[in-house]
């Protein structure tokens, strides 16, 4: 009986740790960094780091030299290249039924997209925009630059 | 008399001048959408690009939309060279794609089959290529016994898997443990139907 237990309460111990983590406004982790690369949350520049949570509503900006990678909850993947804004504008996800939303925006720079279970589960769940166009995702990948002329 | 004439002059050059910057400042731009080809070796499915009232849909390997102005899609391909030129640094920062193992059990146990053990060696070394790895692992049972009792197995089949990566050197911190009792079966059966493919744990890694 005791030793039937304690693989189960070791178990429940680590739910209760880890649900404070999972809040609702979590949206994915930072997994690649490199040069300068940082993310604005209200009105705050905080460093990214390898590990590092994003939010909705984040900005994510990369140096000349920058580029990042981030794993969102939904397995989708999003990395840019340098010199890139990239606005989190809204992640939603239901872990057990895939529902949910993902918007995001590049303002400028480049962008490559690997869409996820949200994107699977229904097709008009994830969209990206950029200033001159919005693009619908069915279960893809892609790669979006956009800028103006002399950039 | 001449006077008025020559700042007449004067003027309409500056309103040229004017509309010319106007011209210059309107952004030209260079904007470039690409679908590629899928890797994890499903159909590439597609993406649609919309600037004002034009539309168009890319849902083969390498095509291509161009923005030069907002309200015109031009429609075209790219190499393999061209991406890696304008896209390099974007793709080389792509986190590694999420994989997922399944481990199968004992009936009414939490002892892996011996055919799942190794794959457990192969599932740590995996985990070592993630930079900050996420790992879910999530427990199931087949339909013999109660729901509760399935729902107490399945979370005593992860904690046990939780254990054995903490043992091979795993930051418990990074693992998250779930049990869905009989209520995922991977091969749906009636009830009470013994099934060894429902017996198992899924190991998620991001």
């Amino acid at each position: 009986m005791r030793v039937a237990l304690l693989p189960l309460a070791a178990a429940m111990l680590v739910l209760a740790g880890l649900a404070p983590a999972a809040r609702a406004e979590e949206a994915g982790h930072v997994k690649v960094v490199k040069g300068t690369v940082q993310i604005e949350r209200s009105g705050q520049k905080l460093p990214a780091t390898v590990g590092a949570a994003v939010q909705s509503g984040d900005v994510v900006t990369t140096g000349a030299d920058g580029s990042v990678g981030i794993t969102f909850l939904d397995n989708s993947l999003l990395s840019a290249g340098p010199n890139s804004v990239l606005v989190i504008d809204r992640f939603a996800f239901d872990t057990t039924t895939h529902q949910g939303a993902f918007e995001s925006s590049l303002q400028k720079g480049t962008l490559a997209v690997v869409s996820g279970k949200l994107s699977k589960a229904s097709p008009d769940a994830m969209k990206v925009k950029t200033p001159a166009a919005v693009l619908g995702v069915r279960g893809t990948e892609f790669l979006v630059r956009t800028g103006d002329g002399k950039e | 008399m001449t006077r008025p004439v020559s700042l007449r002059r004067i003027t309409g050059g500056a309103s040229l001048g004017l509309l010319l910057l106007a011209g210059c400042a309107k952004p030209a731009r260079n904007d470039l959408y690409v679908l590629l080809p899928s890797q994890d070796g499903h159909a590439s499915g597609a993406l649609t690009v919309e600037s004002g009232s034009k539309q168009t849909t890319l849902d083969q390997p390498y095509e291509a939309a161009r923005v030069k102005e907002p309200g015109n899609v031009e429609p075209g391909t790219v190499t393999l060279e061209q991406v890696q030129q304008a896209f390099g640094p974007a793709l080389a920062a792509q986190p590694p794609r999420p994989v997922s193992f399944t481990l199968y059990f004992l009936e009414n146990r939490d002892e892996l089959t011996p055919e799942s053990r190794p794959i457990l060696t192969q599932i740590v070394a995996e985990i070592s290529r993630y930079p900050a790895p996420e790992i879910v692992v999530i427990g199931h049972t087949d339909r013999v016994g109660t729901l509760a009792r399935n729902d107490a197995l399945s979370l005593q089949r992860a904690g046990r898997m939780r254990d054995e990566l903490v043992k091979a050197g795993v930051d418990p911190a990074r693992i998250r443990v779930e049990g869905r009792g009989e209520r995922e079966p991977l091969v749906p059966t009636a009830d009470e139907v013994a099934e060894p493919r429902n017996r198992r744990v899924e190991i998620n890694i991001r």
